[in-house]
């Protein structure tokens, strides 16, 4: 049994806030980097490289990389054998994320209630996933997410007759929607199996695996391939105005699902795919 | 092309444009997004008075990160301009000249666009530090509650945008995606 203080993880929590949103982790920023080099659209790589300066002020100057700084998903991947003493783990984290967004000026993008509306002016609460691990330890992932991707994700119930085919045609079916509202070169999350729920949080875990980690099923890693090709066969390009880089990246991960099933989620990130990961 | 040109955006100035041109933009422009629209519509289906006037100037889709003290404004990139849709061609009617977002519109704004002589141009999104830098100078004009989505008044000198909806009806989403898509081989 470890005991930590809650505290510990509010000051963390505040600080990857910060970080996440003014540098890119070095995975994120290699592709983009690279994107710049293979480009063929003449305005594409003009875009690219205000993409690359744009980073570049924004650790120089502590600006955010993108004024929407997002809704805060946070991953928690919590030891069993942590005790947490000092308060409640869920009023640490969501003090975190509200110094974070306080001291770091950030935009605060969250409502209180989604009909009403009222900013909650602190840009709580942040939504939360835990998962409980073997060990002492707590890993931490603070991944901001912008809501210009996030409205363009989509989730398909599909049929097992659907198959992979059907798997496909679903990623680029919400791609080729997505367009230039996605702020696209994009980061293609993708869910295959579960349930609905369970699909959609799939999705949302591989926005923040490293680009340059390969799955570990062969089927997955060949899908992912072929994914990233069609997508950049379908001209959208940087930021929409044609080219041949609309994603840099397509991540999957797969989960066991019912017969009757083959639920495929589609979660769309921009360039600004956020995530800061720490272990304590 | 690349041209430098003012805003508020001149009549002739705005029908010279052409989806594709790669404009610089100096001069006073405003910011309004989701919850600031939806007031002026409130404020129009009511008979009242906008907070500014539409004629000839231009709408920025955004809605900035805090300004660090000593600048201008924190972070100020575009939001996505089809949630403006709804609320967009009654604005153009009255003389609004120009809009800057990101993203694809629908054919009533295009449609108002053409009748009215105006254009809809895109920034990059996800450059907001960049386009900062842009921003000479920040003041909120109306709806100072709405937090990030108030009405500012900005100052702006070689602000980069790219014309994507002309006031002849092209579409540069629609001629550029076509030029690059190619067949996959497999």
């Amino acid at each position: 049994m470890r005991t930590l203080n809650v505290a510990e993880i509010t000051e963390n929590i505040k600080e990857m806030c910060i970080e996440a949103n003014h540098f890119l982790s070095s995975d994120m920023a290699r592709e983009l980097c690279a994107a710049a080099g293979t480009e063929k659209a003449p305005l594409g790589r003009q875009i690219l490289q205000q993409l690359q300066e744009n980073l570049k002020i924004a650790g120089e100057d502590m600006i955010p990389i993108c004024q929407d700084t997002g809704m805060a998903v946070i991953f928690m991947e919590v030891g069993q054998d942590v005790h947490f003493e000092g308060g409640f783990l869920e009023d640490a984290i969501q003090e975190g994320v509200r110094r974070g967004y306080a001291e770091g000026f950030l935009r605060k993008s969250v409502v209180k209630d989604p009909i009403f509306r009222e900013n909650t002016k602190d840009n709580t609460p942040a939504v939360i996933h835990y998962e409980i691990v073997p060990g002492d330890r707590v890993r931490i992932t603070v991944a901001p997410k912008g809501f210009g991707s996030e409205n363009m994700s989509r989730i398909f119930m599909l049929k097992p007759a659907d198959g992979i085919e059907g798997v496909k045609n679903a990623v680029l079916t919400a791609v080729k929607d997505a367009g230039p509202n996605a702020c696209p070169p994009m980061v293609v999350g993708v869910g295959i199996g579960g349930t609905f729920e369970k699909c959609a949080l799939l999705a949302k875990r591989a926005l923040t695996r490293p680009l340059d980690q390969v799955p570990d099923l062969e089927y997955v890693r060949e899908l992912e391939r072929e994914l990233l090709e069609r997508i950049n066969c379908l001209g959208i390009g940087p930021a929409g105005l044609g080219g041949s880089t609309t994603a840099l990246a397509v991540n999957i991960e797969t989960f066991p699902t019912h017969i009757a099933g083959l639920p495929v989620a589609v979660n769309i990130c921009c360039h600004v795919n956020r995530h800061a990961v720490r272990e304590v | 092309m690349d041209r430098h040109i003012s805003v508020p955006l001149k009549d002739e100035t705005a029908a010279s444009l052409r989806a594709g041109d790669y404009v610089y933009l100096t001069g006073t422009i405003y910011t309004a997004r989701d919850a600031a629209h939806k007031r002026m519509a409130e404020i129009l289906a009511g008979g009242g008075q906008l907070p500014l006037e539409m004629e000839h100037n231009v709408i920025y889709y955004m809605g900035p990160s805090p300004a660090r003290e000593g600048r201008p404004i924190g972070s100020a990139g575009p939001t996505t301009a089809s949630r403006m849709d709804k609320y967009a061609p009654a604005l153009l009617d009255l003389g609004l000249k120009g809009m800057i977002g990101k993203g694809k519109r629908s054919r009533e704004v295009k449609e108002a666009l053409v009748r009215n002589g105006a254009v809809y141009f895109a920034a990059v999104g996800g450059a907001g530090a960049l386009l900062s830098r842009s921003v000479t100078d920040s003041q909120v004009i109306a709806y100072d509650d709405l937090g990030t989505e108030a009405i500012r008044r900005l100052e702006i000198r070689d602000f980069p945008v790219i014309v994507v909806m002309d006031s002849v009806g092209n579409d540069l989403y629609e001629t550029a995606v076509h030029e690059y898509s190619r067949e996959w081989k497999g």
